[in-house]
């Protein structure tokens, strides 16, 4: 195989690796940036699995299984919402709670439904999102060397979900960076207090950025049961809502370099995945181990060493309370 | 007349009772692997031994799935003090657990299933789980149009390893110069159920030029037959008969009779004629095979069948050795 197509499987593949990370940080953006800090991205995807997976297995529709998923997950945002806007709670503590509930519940629910251990049967045909050919891939791959076969490996032939996510980064920075509502968004996560003094209600613009933060985690959610994977399974999500998390932070709450990091991540997997078994000149056969730890070793480092100064909103994590 | 049918009925119960009493009911259980009871593959096997002679007898039994390594031991214990005999242990994991457990209730009878335990009162069962992956290996490269083909291991351990180097001296006997791609999911018991994982390792492999790809990983091997089948390619299946989880898209299931040794382990208590020790069950067994049905028919010529055939005489009359990679941690042809 030359080294163009390599190339370009492994970036097709950090591509599908990368999408529930980029979901979930652009959701952890969102809610971050309005001063509610989320550990809870986790278990709202692993919610909007289970559910997605739930739906689309009784209707044999994707489409309803994203509805399905992206509304369990902005029932749990809105909890995490009630808990940390409206009764001024602690929110990681909020976060943790809903990460124990998604974890144990779909596990318990899956197993009283289906009897298969936590897991959902698996989806077939329509009930899942199949990968899309965008137009003229087969046209460039044939007529366009080089770049023809990187559009079509990589960019083309991905789920609907993937795609939403991309947008999902587009529409996040254009609103949150040019518009009056993105600006009342990071306004209340700087200061709240001065867009009280303006008039304008912290909490319906903190619910606001929950709930989006709910629907993107739903969107995740369903892309890694209905697109990644054929159904669900305990735990499917295996950290990815933290790794998001560490995105955002590295990223220093941006959403352009918040892509770049997630999309780092993945590709870190995506060559961890590849690498194994693989005979290195010079080093030898890398172990399985070695390989694994790899992509961690990086976040470690990274963001350790390289993001500078975090500067996070500074109202985040504090509930806001109106002065009387 | 009526008191009398009556009566008769009377004593056909009681009569039916004492021959029920005469049987020793046993009180069976089952604690299974980390992958579940229904992971389609190994647990399940279990399952549907037990199931079968629960089916056959009419009697009972309790299982449990542990969802980490800490419950296993005590869910074993539990079995034991409720008086439960025999107790199956699915998977190597529980050697340990069940050491300690059968040596606190030497009364009562253990069966461990891919693992030797050695205490007078368990019973091991291992596979030769080289002997069905060689000819699932030959079949695998008999198919293949690529002369490439792969494998996805479970958990990196030596059992895993064996299935990998049985794999690989049955393709290289079919076909001497074909290249074979190998992949372990993860190094923690996790690997067993990360069918995403999977699905990427197979991709990769099938990237590589690979168009078979046969799987040793539990639940994580669903997403492998998946990928495998999206790609249009042809999967192997393990441990249970999974031809019909994508019919076409599975070439063969690797078939490891878990749930004739469960079923013969309780049905032996039953009887009366469980025994202790060491079982190896390989092809001369039945204890390992290759499954033939309707959904793969139409991929399995008549000459790879006879291939296949010819091999698993020659492995039982000793004319072929498959290396056993546990013997000695090698897999050299």
């Amino acid at each position: 195989m030359d080294l163009l197509q390599l190339v370009a499987l492994v970036l097709d593949s950090t591509i599908r690796l990368s999408i529930p990370l980029i979901c979930a940080a652009m959701a952890g953006l969102w809610s971050e940036k309005a001063g509610v800090v989320d550990i809870g991205l986790e278990g709202k995807m692993l919610v909007a699995a289970f559910a997605s997976a739930v739906a689309s297995f009784v209707t044999g529709s994707a489409w309803v299984g994203l509805c399905a998923g992206i509304l369990a997950s902005l029932a749990l945002a809105l909890v995490h919402g009630f808990a940390a806007i409206t009764w001024r709670g602690n929110q990681i503590v909020s976060g943790v709670a809903i990460n124990m509930l998604a974890a144990g519940l779909t596990v318990v629910l899956g197993n009283a439904w289906y009897g298969q251990g936590g897991r959902t049967p698996s989806l077939e045909g329509a009930a899942r999102f199949g990968d899309i050919t965008l137009p003229f891939a087969r046209w460039t791959r044939e007529h366009v060397p080089g770049l023809g076969l990187l559009y079509d490996e990589v960019v083309s032939g991905h789920a609907v979900p993937a795609y939403l996510a991309f947008l999902s980064v587009l529409v996040t920075a254009l609103v949150l960076g040019r518009t009056r509502f993105g600006l009342r968004i990071r306004a209340v996560g700087e200061n709240p207090a001065a867009v009280d003094t303006a008039g304008i209600s912290v909490a319906r613009l903190r619910y606001a950025a929950v709930a989006i933060c709910g629907l993107l985690c739903g969107i995740g959610g369903t892309y890694l049961a209905t697109a990644q994977a054929a159904g669900f399974l305990p735990h499917m999500t295996a950290g990815r809502g933290f790794i998001a998390l560490a995105a955002v932070i590295f990223a220093n709450w941006r959403p352009w370099p918040a892509l770049g990091a997630c999309l780092l991540f993945g590709l870190l997997d995506a060559i961890a995945i590849r690498l194994q078994g693989v005979t290195l000149p010079g080093i030898g056969l890398v172990p399985v181990e070695a390989i694994q730890a790899l992509p961690y070793l990086m976040t470690i480092v990274l963001l350790a060493g390289f993001i500078g100064k975090a500067a996070p909103p500074r109202a985040s994590g504090l509930p806001y309370v109106k002065e009387r | 007349m009526r008191l009398g049918s009556f009566a008769a009925a009377l004593a056909g119960v009681a009569l039916s009772a004492l021959a029920a009493l005469a049987q020793q009911p046993i009180k069976p259980a089952v604690v299974y692997d980390k992958g579940g009871k229904f992971d389609k593959s190994f647990n399940e096997g279990v399952f549907m031994g037990a199931d079968r002679f629960r089916k056959e007898t009419g009697v009972e039994f309790r299982d449990f799935e542990p969802a980490n390594d800490a419950q296993i031991e005590q869910a074993l214990r539990r079995f034991a003090r409720d008086g439960h005999s025999p107790i199956i242990a699915v998977g190597f994991s529980q050697a340990t657990a069940l050491q300690k457990v059968a040596a606190e209730f030497p009364d009562l009878k253990f069966t461990i299933i891919d693992m030797v335990v050695e205490l007078p009162n368990v019973q091991s069962i291992v596979f030769k789980e080289q002997e069905g992956s060689y000819l699932v290996g030959l079949l695998g490269a008999m198919a293949s149009k690529t002369n490439k083909v792969g494998f996805v291991g479970g958990m990196d351990i030596p059992l895993i390893r064996r299935f990998a180097c049985g794999y690989v001296q049955g393709v290289k006997a079919a076909k001497p110069d074909a290249e074979i791609f190998q992949n372990m999911t993860g190094a923690t018991p996790a690997a067993w159920a990360d069918p995403v994982k999977g699905g990427e390792l197979a991709k990769s492999q099938i990237d590589r030029g690979a168009d078979v790809v046969y799987h040793a990983a539990g639940g994580t091997g669903i997403g492998v037959l998946r990928a495998v089948a999206d790609a249009g390619k042809l999967g192997i299946g393990v441990d249970s008969n999974q031809n019909g989880l994508h019919p076409g898209r599975v070439l063969t299931s690797m078939l490891k009779r878990v749930d004739i040794a469960a079923y013969s382990s309780f049905k032996a208590a039953y009887e009366g004629t469980w025994k202790p020790g060491t079982s190896v069950l390989g092809l001369k067994e039945d204890g390992v095979d290759w499954a033939l049905d309707e959904h793969n028919k139409a991929l399995i010529t008549p000459e790879m069948k006879a291939a296949a055939d010819k091999a698993r005489a020659d492995i039982i009359s000793g004319a072929i050795k498959v290396h056993d990679y546990m013997s000695d941690q090698k897999c050299t042809m």
